[in-house]
Formats: C-alpha cells, structure tokens, sequence
C-alpha cells in the first residue's frame, strides 16, 4: 500500500506550480510533463513487442515507441484479458533504444502505474486498448511523475482526461482494425469542437461544458486561446502513409502507429515511409514516392464487422 | 523583417514558429533544400534526435544546412537541435548526422529519462538576464554539454554544466526557450542578425 500522503505533496506540486528558490530543479511539473508531448510532434510513435522490434522502429525513425504485450490486431483476435506488459520486456526495450519508451496501463489500473512509474518509463499510456480494471474511475494522474497519455473520442472525454491530469491526448479512432474511419470520426469530432469553442460567445460555453461534461475552466480556456492545453495525436486504424498525412491535415500533432506496422508485410521501410509521409504531410509528390511498392498493408476490418468496439471503453 | 528558417522535419517546431512570429520576424518552416532559399539565420528546434538525423539524410537538407552554417550565417540550435552542431556526441547513434563541429561535446539524455527532466532558474549575465530577472528553463530528456573548446562562450550554466553557448554567430542551449512565454534568447538570436 502506498501511503496516501506521498499523492498528496506530489498532487500539490503539480498544481501550484509554486517557484522554488533560484537555482533548484523542480522536476514532475505540467510543463515539464508536456515538454515531452511537445519534442514528439511531427512524429511516429510505433507500438512494438518485443526489443528486436523496438530496434526496428528506431531506425526506421520512430520519436518513441510504445511497449505492449499484443499488437492490438492480435488482442483483438485472441481475446481475453490484456494487460499491461512484462517488465522485463520493458526493460530490453528501455536497453536496446534511445528514443522514449512508453508503456500501456489498464483504465483505472493505478498499480501497475506505480510499476511503470517504478520503471522509469518515459510516458504511461491509460489504454482503452487493454481490458479496463475499474469501469468507472481513471487514474488520478496527478499523482505521478511520469506522464500519462490518454485516449479520447471526443472533446468532453479529452478534458476530463486532462482534469486528471493526463498531459497528452490522444484520439482514439479503433485499434487494431487497420481502418482509419473511426480515427477520422473522433478527430474531427475534437478538432470541430475546439474550433467552435474558439468562436462561441460566453454564455455558450456553460451550455459547452454542460453538453460535453468537461470542467467549465478548461473550456474556457480553449475559449480564450483557440487552442487546447496540451497536445493531441491520432490514435486506432491508422496503416499507410496516406493514413498518417490524412490524420495529420485534420489537425493530429502526431501519430501512433500499432498493428498497421508490424502486421505488414514489410514492417521496416513502411515504418520509415510513414515517418516521412508523417513530416511531409502537406507534400502529395513525397506521399506519392514513399507510398510506392511498400507491399501488403495490414488486411484490415470493417466496423460492421467487429464485436468490441474498444473505443467505447473510457468514462 | 528577417526571414528566419525553421527546421520543420519534426519537434517544437511550431513553438519556435509562434515565438518568432511574435517578434516580428518572418518565420519559414524547412523541410526541403528549396525552403532555405533566402532566409537570414535557422533555428535548429528539439525533437528526437534520431529521427530529425534520419529525416535530414532523406530530405537532402543534411549538405545545404551545413553548408549554410558553414558561411557564417546565425543558428539558434535547442536541445537536439544543440546535438546536431557539436564535434562529439556521447551515447548517440553511430550513422547520427552532425550538421557543424563546433568545439564542444555533448552527451544525449546526459540527465537521464524523463522522470529527471525538471525546470531550473538560469543567468546569462552577458545577455543581461542576471539574479534579478533569471530565465526560467525548461530541460527534456535534456543533453549534456561535457566539455568546451577554447572557441566557444559559455553564456550560462546550471551548477557547472554550460547550458546556452555561443561560438561566433551560432547559440546553443540545452533547454527549450520556446517552451515558455519568455521571448529574451529570441531575442537576441534576432538581435544577432
């Protein structure tokens, strides 16, 4: 059991952000949390298994990668309970790279958060992707030093994410399908209704917080900036280099890329093609060279056709 | 109004965009060769060095940025940006491209994984930005500089290591200016024009 106090003084560094003395480091902070969101923009975050394939998507340029025990398409197929990973295999991936691991937590699983944390895992992903562990409570990310990446499907989830201190979203889209309709769905759905925030006048954004259930203070400051307050990427579906141009051009900051990799074909120079169609996005004579003879794409599956809809998972 | 080039292959790019933007000069994103064209000085932003390594290769900029630095033209590199001007590299990647050799070394993530990364009070009395008036600084998975030639100014440290350097019109710092409303090292990057 971990003492609850120790979540307190940390909760409240977290939030006064109070100046420390000259010359003393303060670490753990929002915006030292966020810092990190932001060296990852323009990049390709590659879910991977094991260290051979971490090594893989290092070369292939990937800004992190992200450890789980099954590629989503795999979850989806063999399914059971998915948890997160084996900290062993963490720690050969955390050996083999360079780059920033991230590693996935169930919803509402603050224990293996605290393992994670324990880890020195540079980024904790509360994933709709693994079985949830409490069906009404996510984690109080506050209360880490690590910081925590979430899913969403719209705008209302992605300020209660941020409300608990999570300092990355993520659009969920449905992992594991190859099929980038549902990521377009929800990035739409958050970019559109940060844009129409950014035009409502002030009585309309009680009526916003209402609808969305989102804190009043975090619309109101999307109302006064125009802007969201930490970063957002695309998430679930996404398998070709058009995939993460288009998810860039709707708005994303940056992509995960999971089972459309390494359930290719040729993982490698798709890997590294969708890393330059991701910087090169507004480019169609760079998205037409490096979308040429990268093999089969990972098969793929339509909605219809699908029992668990995994982006449904998240309260 | 100075024209001032961004690298734009991944990172805070965009921050540094903004931060310019409100000094009124005319930032430019780059992302290939045909980008540099006319531009008076580059910012070199942060981001994962090894992807902006990679990517500088397969854009073809790797020779043109060199080249640029080369002629004596200003560069403002942070964090990773920092890593692509130095002679040595520790812990970096074998094929990691180097856009200059500039005398210093530095080692990547040389304070360790993000659970270190903190934000710290800084002085560069050169500059002007003394006890009174500190910037505050911002390091992720910062690198650290190890060691400094004859040629280079050191600015500004954090308890002994320099954290912003400055060899003739070229500044570097280990932390990341764009991440906070403080404009001043922009400033004087401009100021430097």
């Amino acid at each position: 059991m971990v003492p609850h106090h120790r979540f307190s003084a940390r909760r409240l560094t977290n939030m006064a952000q109070k100046v420390p003395p000259q010359g003393e480091r303060q670490t753990e902070t929002m915006r030292v949390k966020r810092g990190l969101a932001e060296m990852l923009k323009g990049g390709v975050i590659m879910d991977v298994v094991n260290a051979e394939q971490a090594k893989i998507a290092e070369d292939a340029g990937a800004v992190a990668v992200m450890a789980l025990e099954r590629v989503p398409a795999d979850i989806r197929s063999d399914g059971g309970v998915a948890r997160m990973s084996d900290p062993a295999m963490i720690e050969q991936i955390q050996a083999t790279v360079t780059i920033p691991v991230m590693a996935k937590v169930r919803i509402g699983h603050f224990v293996e958060a605290q393992i994670l944390e324990a880890l020195e895992v540079d980024y904790i992903d509360e994933s709709e992707v693994l079985t949830p562990a409490d069906e009404a409570h996510h984690i109080d990310k506050f209360a880490y030093g690590v910081p925590f990446v979430c899913g969403a499907t719209n705008l209302g989830e992605a300020c209660r994410r941020v409300s608990e201190g999570a300092a990355l979203i993520r659009s969920k889209g449905e992992a594991g399908t190859g099929n980038v309709v549902e990521a377009v769905r929800h990035l739409r759905s958050i970019i559109g209704d940060i844009r129409k925030i950014g035009q409502a006048d002030r009585a309309e954004l009680f009526e916003w917080a209402k609808r969305l259930q989102a804190p009043l203070p975090l619309i109101e400051e999307i109302a006064d900036t125009g802007r969201f307050p930490v970063p957002i990427f695309c998430a679930g579906g996404l398998a070709t280099p058009a995939d993460a141009a288009l998810a860039m051009q709707l708005g994303a900051e940056s992509v995960f890329v999971g089972s459309g990799i390494f359930k290719s074909s040729d993982p490698s120079p798709r890997a590294r093609a969708i890393v330059e169609a991701t910087t090169n996005y507004m480019n169609p004579e760079i998205l037409v060279k490096v979308s040429r003879n990268l093999g089969t794409p990972m098969t793929g599956i339509g909605m219809d056709d699908i029992d668990v809809h995994l982006a449904d998972r998240g309260w | 109004m100075p024209r001032i080039g961004v690298l734009a292959l991944q990172g805070a790019f965009q921050r540094h965009i903004d931060a310019l933007s409100c000094l009124g000069a005319h930032p430019i994103p780059v992302r290939l060769p045909g980008d540099l064209a006319h531009v008076d000085g580059l910012v070199l932003p942060g981001g994962e060095s090894t992807t902006m390594s990679l990517l500088l290769g397969t854009s073809g900029l790797a020779q043109p940025i060199s080249a640029f630095i080369a002629d004596g033209l200003p560069i403002f590199g942070t964090c990773a940006g920092m890593i692509l001007l130095a002679a040595e590299v520790l812990d970096g990647r074998p094929d990691q491209m180097q856009l200059a050799t500039l005398d210093f070394s530095v080692r990547r993530n040389g304070y360790g994984r993000q659970l270190a990364s903190f934000e710290a009070d800084v002085t560069a009395p050169i500059l002007g930005i003394g006890d009174t008036n500190p910037f505050r600084a911002i390091f992720i998975r910062a690198p650290k500089v190890e060691n400094v030639g004859d040629g280079i100014e050191v600015l500004a440290r954090l308890d002994h290591d320099p954290v912003l350097i400055r060899s003739g019109p070229v500044m570097a710092s280990a932390f990341h200016p764009e991440l906070t409303p403080d404009l001043r090292l922009h400033r004087c990057f401009l100021a430097s024009l």
